[in-house]
């Protein structure tokens, strides 16, 4: 409901001062990852989320689900991309615990900034900083496993490049994030635990396949801190992208998250739609 | 998992090695044919696209079309030279955006298309294009 307040809060103040983007080249735009900002699917990249210009702005909104064996993921989030040069979005996880029962909730608050180039034009990447301020609303389970904070801030540094042609005449994106973090599967099992407690720098990478003006395929790697010592796995997915315009796009992904809270071999189906709402 | 992005760098790398390297691009794309189908093709695109239109108000469309399929057919490697103006002189003072220039680059794709222009050489051309955007924006 918040979201969706200040969704519609943003499109008031936008809609009266800008035009709309659509000055990227379809695709180049990315996509919404978990916790609310562009990139991939789980990992956030330089790109911002829209497909606004340096004289544009952009709104855009999502919905994720991630159906594992004993745990259902479902987010929803919204963006505001501005001139090509910063983002800002919220995103809610609502983490049902399928098996066991109940549920974790929690809200992410983003904010990136784009510190140089263009995805598809410069020289060298697109390098953007980010942080992620991750806030749980139930904090049972998390207090019930070791975690030592209900809350935490992630902070990365992303770049991303698309090479046109690069891949048999194929146009090939990747990206590579280093983020500083101390939260525990997303946040949703906390913040450190009584094995580590500090900032560790954890890599994520991106790299995917342009296919087609409109269908793009690659994977995604995202490295995790076992602050708990519940054997916390890397995360890993496989994935397809249809994108009919710059309006929408579909994402189906395999995803493999390892042992989560102790349920090893968490793997499933993800499922993501985005569009861009102006 | 590196292994996996290796291997598929590997194949990615052996894929594009295989490409004939004894061709021109400008020979795959079909020559000098092909290249005037896409220049009059993308000269009907900007025709019709009223935010576009106004940059060529006062151009000499048969001088753009010459010179616009030179740069294609030097770009791409082909037998040709491309006497003209620099860039930046034909551009300055249009103040052209960011969001022109890449709707522009939409026209050129929709030029290729419908001149039957596979994706992959599409791709190949824009790239070695790239490197006239800086001598167009916001001049």
């Amino acid at each position: 409901m918040r979201i969706l307040s200040l969704l519609s809060f943003a499109l008031i103040i936008y809609s009266s001062i800008s035009v709309a983007g659509s000055g990227k080249l379809i695709g180049t735009a990315g996509l919404n990852q978990l916790e609310g900002a562009g990139g991939g699917g789980i990992v956030p990249w330089a790109t911002l989320s829209g497909y606004d210009t340096q004289d544009e702005v952009s709104v855009n909104a999502f919905i994720t689900q991630v159906n594992l064996e004993d745990y259902r993921l479902n987010v929803i989030g919204a963006n505001v991309s501005l001139y090509d040069r910063a983002e800002f979005s919220v995103a809610r996880h609502v983490f049902d615990l399928t098996t066991l029962g109940g549920e974790i909730a929690q809200k992410v608050y983003g904010a990136k900034v784009r510190l140089y180039g263009d995805v598809v034009y410069s020289d060298w990447p697109q390098i953007s900083v980010g942080v992620q301020h991750k806030e749980l609303e139930d904090t049972a389970v998390a207090q019930l496993v070791g975690s030592k904070d209900n809350s935490g801030t992630d902070y990365y540094l992303a770049a991303t490049k698309v090479h046109l042609g690069a891949a048999a005449g194929y146009n090939l994106v990747w990206n590579l994030t280093g983020r500083l973090t101390k939260a525990n599967q997303l946040g949703l099992l906390g913040f450190g635990g009584p094995e580590n407690e500090d900032y560790e720098l954890m890599l994520e990478g991106s790299l995917g396949v342009l296919f087609s003006r409109h269908f793009a395929a690659g994977i995604e790697y995202r490295q995790k801190p076992d602050n708990l010592g519940l054997g916390e796995d890397d995360w890993m997915d496989v994935f397809v992208t249809y994108i009919p315009s710059k309006r929408v796009n579909f994402t189906l992904a395999w995803a493999d998250l390892g042992s989560i809270a102790g349920a090893t071999g968490q793997k499933g189906f993800y499922l993501s739609v985005g569009g861009q709402l102006w | 998992m590196v292994k996996h992005i290796v291997t598929l760098l590997a194949l990615l790398l052996l894929v594009s090695g295989c490409a004939s390297r004894s061709t021109t691009l400008y020979e795959e794309l079909g020559g000098e044919a092909k290249i005037n189908e896409i220049v009059e093709n993308f000269v009907y695109e900007i025709e019709y696209n009223e935010t576009i239109l106004p940059y060529f108000a006062e151009s000499d469309i048969e001088r753009f079309i010459t010179k616009f399929s030179e740069q294609l057919c030097v770009f791409s490697g082909g037998p040709c030279e491309y006497s003209s103006d620099t860039m930046e002189q034909v551009h300055g003072g249009m103040n052209i955006t960011e969001a022109d220039f890449n709707l522009t680059v939409d026209l050129f794709i929709n030029a290729m298309n419908k001149a039957n222009v596979p994706h992959r050489l599409q791709n190949q051309l824009i790239n070695r294009m790239t490197h006239t955007r800086r001598q167009m924006l916001y001049l």
